[in-house]
């Protein structure tokens, strides 16, 4: 047996918390590999069960990026057995692990090294009883699909040796997994298992589930987040057809009726019923970026490097900024919940992306004990994020509560979830440099004002981040976050070069007050940083007569990242062209998965539309797991930052947030999407990386500096729609 | 409440009691129990809840049901099932052509179209039929090569 306690993943530790190395013990307990430091028990991960099934579970859940496939594979290839006997059990409050939330691209680091570890343990429980029964010692047996055969032909399996005992222990996370050199199954691309039934028709999705008796709900918001219901007439409401329930508490509204077409137009009802007064409370869209800097900071430095360096003689200095945008899922937010018929305990599907941080706000705002609030996990449509998931949750439940022992679906409107999702948050970076005779930055500095990113349950003591929670007469304050510490950060992911600058500071200028509602989308920070960073120094190079490739290399030690900028180079080169083009990088969040990408961009002269014809990237995402997966997150990252970045613009007044259906907010269609070729850097001794979030921010900050070479001038507003283009051309 | 409403769906002959101004979609969800269409906008925008009626696709967001009374109605669900695929289900498995998988149900059904009107239509064809279809998960070229795989496969 090797000793373990040195690899790179036993310091990962559960969610919000860094992602250091740490040799510190928690308490006087030893400190497990990724989730199983805060989930310690064997039989909280796996169980071997009758006809030859393996049950893994896992709190991680499916959000449309194959997470749990690939969890499955490293747990198959841990326990040595077809992928096929795995039942997978994700993301349940009364069932699985708690590993916080399923986000930051770091399933793979918590989730899937803690599986890593308990199968890899589980193995060699097994195979130790095996050991007894077969009298041979467990190193000469050898395993096929759970069935154990000792040299000399005796043979056993899993199935025979299990005891309901056997794991019911903590995990000791010091039985070495396979190196990867022996593995079979991860590094394959395993089809998904959810794709067959998406496919198909079959049930998947929370919106699938129809238990027996059950009813439809909607909500009625306010016109605005501020709004103030001065009357309203529910009895208008409860007498139109099929409307079991209307519900009213504080400003909180909504309907609950027999079919969904009645609980739509009672809704609608119930809208025409409200009246409103709606103050203008929101910032003048034309001076965002001033009002927000005129808010109270907490301001923080995150990094600071002082050294002896030859003196600047060349100084830079820019800002650069970007406005909201939506998560804007396909699929609106959805959720089914059913009160007991005495109203003293609740379940409710979700598809948050944090089913034990939802439960606590849940236990908080409908005041029940915490063991009566189950969340299990049903999927929608992909998230993104933190987007309306959690707050469905908590709809339902209140719509449920009226009608006990009848569950109810809750379905959010288009308009309800641009309206109230939380946008990725406006930010300003305003970056200095001082360059060396030598042609060598020496200084570096990079401010970064913006809200934070991550809004979502917090599990305070109080208060409450669930939007309806808010409107209750008797409303929960809601909970502004701490600054999250580097190398994860916030709004300041990203804003810390992984370029060697002798001397650098970074400053946070977080802003607590949300005049607009934020928080977490893929990459948070990273996009608007990154395209920050990686443009400014493409000024500079330009200034200097640099050619922008080399004047990063010049600056970069780490041999992982110049190989990915040096191979995104290559591979762009071999299909040439006459567009312009720009170059991009990062390593995401200085932990993650490095991208380097090149875009092609054109620019209509006439309108101010900018297209990106085709990217390339590459990726090294460490020891790769699922090779056909990667690819589908590192392209789908390329289309949505394209979207994103040429495209979207959550529109608002001092009203309030003007998007309301697809025409208010378009996103990128068929014609317009990049082709993409991308090629991957294997490494198979490292560690797996998260790369969920790992090429948006690269591609933006190679589309700014397309769009720089097609204008002569960089622009340094995002995002690049086609009238601020246009307006910024002749302005 | 009116008379119940009689069409066919995937082959079957159904009988729906609802309001005629019911949208086809809660009748095929919430009625017949079918999952392939999805409510995506309700307002005709993004394509999700894409079926065909009488072989041309329809947004069942904003078809009413007495809109396709004693007409043919087709679903994910009536091309083909887990055990016996159709040729685009085939391909977009293949491709491992989703994400989220949300919008998946609407660009197979709008393929279905296609390919029924145009056997071998070029890559531009595709990519221009499936223009008013909303993907947010970036799968768009998957969704592309598997409509590809399927004309390739037949
Ligand atoms: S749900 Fe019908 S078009 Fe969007
Ligand atoms: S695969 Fe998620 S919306 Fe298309």
């Amino acid at each position: 047996m090797r000793e373990t306690l040195t690899r790179r993943g036993l310091g990962q530790a559960a969610a919000g918390l860094t992602l250091l190395f740490s040799l510190a013990p928690a308490g006087a307990q030893p400190r497990l590999p990724g989730s199983l430091q805060t989930n310690r028990r064997l039989d909280a991960w796996l169980r071997i069960e009758p006809g030859g099934v393996v049950t893994v579970c896992t709190g991680k859940v499916e959000i449309g990026q194959g997470a749990v496939t690939a969890l499955l594979q490293i747990a198959a290839e841990e326990l040595d057995v077809a992928p096929s006997r795995i039942r997978m059990v994700s993301g349940d409050t009364a069932l699985t692990p708690d590993e916080g939330f399923t986000a930051g691209s770091q399933s793979m680091e918590q989730g899937g090294t803690a599986l890593r570890f308990a199968a890899a343990e589980a193995r060699a429980i097994l195979l130790d009883l095996a050991a007894a029964r077969l009298g041979a010692p467990a190193a000469a047996l050898a395993v096929e699909d759970g069935s154990i055969r000792a040299p000399g032909g005796a043979a056993t399996s899993y199935w025979e040796v299990a005891q309901a005992a056997s794991f019911a222990r903590e995990a000791t996370g010091r039985v070495a997994p396979k190196p990867a050199a022996q593995h079979r199954i991860v590094g394959t691309s395993h089809p998904r298992l959810d794709i067959p039934a998406k496919v198909t028709g079959g049930a998947i999705y929370v919106q699938d589930m129809r238990p027996p008796g059950m009813l439809f709900g909607r909500v009625a918001r306010p016109p605005s987040y501020e709004a103030k219901l001065l009357s309203v007439d529910l009895d208008a409401v409860r007498a139109l057809p099929g409307v079991v329930a209307v519900v009213r508490d504080g400003r909180f509204l909504g309907v609950v009726a027999e079919r969904e077409e009645q609980a739509v137009k009672a809704r609608k009802a119930l809208r025409e019923a409200a009246r409103w007064e709606v103050p203008a409370a929101l910032p003048d869209p034309a001076r965002l970026h001033e009002s927000l800097r005129a808010l109270r900071t907490d301001d923080s430095v995150p990094s600071e490097k002082r050294a002896d360096a030859p003196p600047a003689v060349r100084r830079f200095q820019a800002t650069y900024t970007k406005r909201y945008f939506a998560h804007a899922s396909i699929g609106p937010s959805a959720a089914l919940a059913v009160y007991a018929a005495d109203g003293g305990s609740v379940q409710v599907w979700s598809h948050t992306q944090g089913p034990f941080p939802l439960q606590r706000d849940l236990v908080r705002v409908l005041g029940l004990p915490a063991d009566k609030v189950r969340v299990s996990h049903a999927q929608n449509a992909g998230c993104y994020g933190h987007n309306g998931a959690d707050d469905a949750a908590l709809d339902a439940a209140l719509l449920a509560r009226a009608v006990p022992g009848r569950p109810v679906m809750l379905q959010w409107m288009r308009d309800d979830e641009f309206q109230w999702e939380p946008y990725n948050p406006a930010m300003e970076m305003r970056l200095t440099a001082g360059v060396a005779a030598d042609g060598r930055i020496v200084d570096w500095g990079h401010e970064v004002w913006s809200n934070h990113h991550n809004n979502r349950p917090q599990n305070p003591r109080e208060g409450s981040n669930l939007l309806a929670s808010w409107h209750l007469e008797r409303p929960h304050p809601p909970v502004y976050p701490r600054a999250t510490p580097q190398p994860n950060g916030a709004g300041d992911r990203n804003a810390v070069p992984l370029y060697d600058f002798p001397n650098q500071r970074v400053v946070n200028h977080l802003i607590p007050e949300m005049p607009v509602r934020v928080s977490a989308l893929r990459t948070l920070g990273a996009y608007a940083n990154v395209f920050a960073l990686e443009s400014f120094l493409e000024e500079i190079a330009a200034a200097l007569g640099e050619d922008p490739i080399a004047f990063r290399l010049r600056h970069l030690p780490d041999p992982r990242g110049r190989a990915v900028i040096e191979a995104a180079a290559k591979l762009a080169a071999e299909e040439p062209g006459d567009l312009p083009r720009g170059f991009g990088f990062a390593k995401y969040k200085n932990v993650a998965a490095y991208v380097a990408c090149v875009a092609e961009v054109a620019l209509d002269r006439a309108t101010g539309a900018v297209r990106v014809p085709r990217v390339w990237a590459a990726v090294d995402a460490g020891q790769v797991i699922t090779p056909d997966g990667l690819r589908n997150q590192i392209e789908g990252g390329i289309i949505q930052a394209v979207s994103w970045t040429v495209k979207e613009d959550v529109p608002f007044d001092p009203q309030g947030i003007l998007a309301k259906d697809w025409n208010d907010y378009p996103i990128l269609t068929f014609p317009e999407v990049p082709r993409i070729r991308t090629v991957l850097l294997n490494r198979p001794e490292a560690p797996p990386l998260g790369a969920g979030e790992a090429s948006q921010a690269p591609v933006c900050a190679a589309i700014g500096n397309g769009l720089a070479r097609a204008l002569g001038r960089p622009l340094r507003a995002l995002p690049y729609t086609a009238d601020r283009v246009k307006a910024a051309m002749v302005g | 409440m009116t008379a119940p409403t009689k069409l066919q769906v995937n082959g079957r002959a159904v009988t729906v009691a609802a309001e005629p101004d019911t949208p086809l979609l809660y009748v095929l969800r919430n009625d017949l129990a079918l999952n392939g269409a999805k409510f995506g906008c309700g307002l005709g925008q993004c394509g999700a809840c894409t079926v065909l009626v009488d072989g041309q696709p329809v947004r069942s967001c904003v078809t009413d049901l007495s809109a396709v009374a004693g007409r043919s109605v087709t679903t994910l669900e009536g091309l083909g099932t887990a055990d016996n695929l159709h040729k685009l289900q085939r391909a977009f498995i293949a491709e491992q052509a989703a994400q989220c998988g949300y919008c998946i149900p609407g660009m197979i059904m709008e393929a279905k179209a296609l390919l029924d009107r145009m056997p071998e239509p070029a890559e531009a064809e595709i990519r221009n039929a499936l223009a008013d279809h909303l993907c947010r998960c970036g799968t768009h070229n998957r969704i592309v090569a598997a409509v590809q795989r399927a004309v390739r496969e037949g």
